[in-house]
């Protein structure tokens, strides 16, 4: 699927897809990769989504149609070139009480054990479908149905940021405090929005996060390395394979 | 700081540092921000000899009462919410000297929400992420991300003194009172809604509530019906676009939109007429006319080699 649209007076829309699947999301990375590659003038920025991308422009500086024959000419490159390679970014987690107050109502809904909650909670690889909501937020997919969870029924007013919570059969990350009603079984130390660094937003679409368990202890430790600006996230190359 | 320009005596209602917005990060689900009134910034950083972009002080209804800690050069753009200097009111869109120790104050509010205050040289606070707007949801630019403080201290850049007493010519001065329409390119969700709920959109008026901010416009009126649903698959969202939710009531995109959401999307509003959308106060009542790109296009060359020359002659 390959359609384009006129959006707004300074944007234009690529369709790539009708549903969220992961065969749509290396589409969109590989039209993206291509379109950083092309570097086209009046070309300010684009939002890659679950099956689009929307390219804001300037007008003044490239017509619509001139913009649209260069998308037309760049799509028939897109089964030239390999899909860009994804990373698996590790993202530790502390399931404790105190940061996962609902990790409780998550195992009770399912009838499992707060251990298999969590063992199965940090068993895939969950691809990041696009990035948006709020500074750093990833939308996840991949998570196990055998813990999907409803919304709380009456949403916090507070939730910190980095809380890693589940909202029916999703799961995501906080990256800002903020009001909201996820069921928040776990916090990571990391930051994925740190205005004041180099590379303020951690993660980005196409690329993989995997929960892996943290003691408060290790939390701690890794919490000061991160105020420290010495953390280093582990990354490592996507093998593919669908774990989980 | 020996480049500090402005004391804060009283902060006003949500006083922002503001440019042209933090772009580039929206694939990253940052927000853009940036001055809610752009063309109001840009005519006031011409007229006080900076760049369209500089980043100004931008004042919503209850301004802030400011104190010049050097002589420079200012503008007073956008909305009229009657300022003064040293209790005289001053002229709006027009460049004009100031000294040490003379004390910036607004009175009462005549039309438009957001005026900017544009100062020679520019507000200098740091740059993050390439802007100096202010983001407070994300405590992002501005002054520690957040809206003025009473006895905040603001930094500018050197001030040029060759720039003073230009004025716009009064044809290009908006008039926010005026019930103009809001021209609007129909799309990219248009085929979710009825004809009828297209008919409404494109006929009736819609009224501005008081559930309105820098995220957006939300407006009221008769229901523009969907076809089979409001939602879609979270997808990309512009300045200007209008969304529309399952209750029918049309939201208007604006400054801190989120770059992403989840409801369909039946216009976008033309770069030209943001900036009045923006200007509204809750209670305006607003139509809308759809556009061909064509047209929009023309008007959008047209502002853009107005700002150009501007900038040449001034």
């Amino acid at each position: 699927m390959f359609e384009i649209q006129v959006y707004g007076d300074r944007g234009l829309r690529i369709t790539l897809g009708d549903s969220i699947s992961k065969e749509t999301n290396d589409r969109i990375r590989s039209f993206s990769s291509l379109l950083e590659d092309e570097n086209i003038k009046g070309v300010i920025e684009w939002i890659p989504t679950y099956t689009s991308i929307s390219i804001f422009y300037d007008p003044a500086l490239i017509s619509y149609d001139s913009l649209r024959e260069r998308m037309n000419s760049l799509y028939e490159n897109i089964s030239l070139i390999d899909v860009p390679p994804a990373d698996v970014i590790t993202i530790p987690v502390c399931y404790s009480k105190e940061y996962g107050p609902d990790l409780t109502n998550v195992s009770k809904h399912n009838q499992l054990t707060e251990e298999e909650v969590i063992k199965i909670h940090t068993e895939p690889d969950y691809l990041i479908y696009m990035m948006g909501f709020s500074p750093g937020f990833p939308y996840l997919g991949g998570m196990s149905e055998k813990i999907a969870t409803p919304r709380l029924s009456s949403p916090r007013a507070k939730i910190e940021a980095g809380s890693v919570g589940i909202a029916g059969s999703q799961t995501g990350i906080y990256p800002l405090e903020s009001p909201g009603g996820w069921q928040i079984i776990g916090r990571t130390p990391l930051k994925l929005y740190n205005p004041k660094s180099d590379h303020p937003i951690l993660l980005r679409s196409g690329n993989y996060i995997r929960f892996t368990p943290v003691t408060e202890e290790e939390y701690q430790t890794i919490e000061n390395a991160v105020l420290m600006g010495t953390y280093k996230p582990k990354r490592e190359l996507f093998k593919g394979g669908e774990k989980g | 700081m020996n480049n500090s320009a402005i004391e804060v005596l009283r902060p006003g209602l949500s006083t922002s540092i503001q440019d042209l917005g933090r772009t580039g990060y929206q694939q990253f689900g940052m927000v853009v921000a940036g001055a809610m009134d752009t063309f109001a910034l840009q005519i006031g950083n011409i007229l006080v000899g900076n760049e369209r972009g500089a980043a100004g002080i931008e004042v919503v209804l209850m301004g802030p009462k400011l104190k010049f800690l050097r002589d420079t050069v200012i503008a007073i753009c956008g909305a009229n919410l009657s300022p003064m200097i040293d209790g005289r009111s001053i002229s709006m869109w027009r460049s004009q000297r100031v000294y040490e120790g003379q004390i910036l104050s607004f009175g009462k509010p005549v039309d438009g929400s957001y005026a900017y205050i544009a100062l020679s040289g520019g507000i200098t606070t740091p740059l993050v992420m390439g802007s100096r707007s202010t983001y407070t949801k994300a405590q992002t630019g501005g002054l520690d991300g957040r809206f003025l403080n009473k006895g905040d201290v603001l930094p500018s850049g050197e001030p040029n003194f060759d720039k003073y007493g230009k004025q716009l010519h009064p044809e290009w001065i908006p008039d926010y009172n005026k019930t103009g329409k809001i021209r609007v390119i129909l799309g990219p969700d248009e085929e979710a809604f009825t004809k009828e709920g297209i008919h409404n959109f494109l006929t009736k008026t819609y009224k501005v509530t008081t559930q309105t901010d820098r995220m957006g416009s939300r407006l009221e009126g008769p229901a523009i019906e969907h076809v089979d649903g409001a939602d879609i698959i979270s997808d990309a969202i512009f300045p200007g676009t209008v969304q529309v939710p399952a209750n029918g009531n049309p939201i208007i995109l604006l400054a801190d939109r989120q770059p992403t959401g989840g409801y369909t999307r039946i216009a976008t509003v033309i770069s030209e007429d943001i900036p009045l959308v923006a200007q509204s106060l809750p209670g305006k009542e607003i139509a809308f006319e759809a556009v061909t790109l064509n047209l929009a296009n023309k008007l959008y060359q047209r502002r853009e080699n107005f700002l150009k020359t501007l900038s040449k002659i001034v």
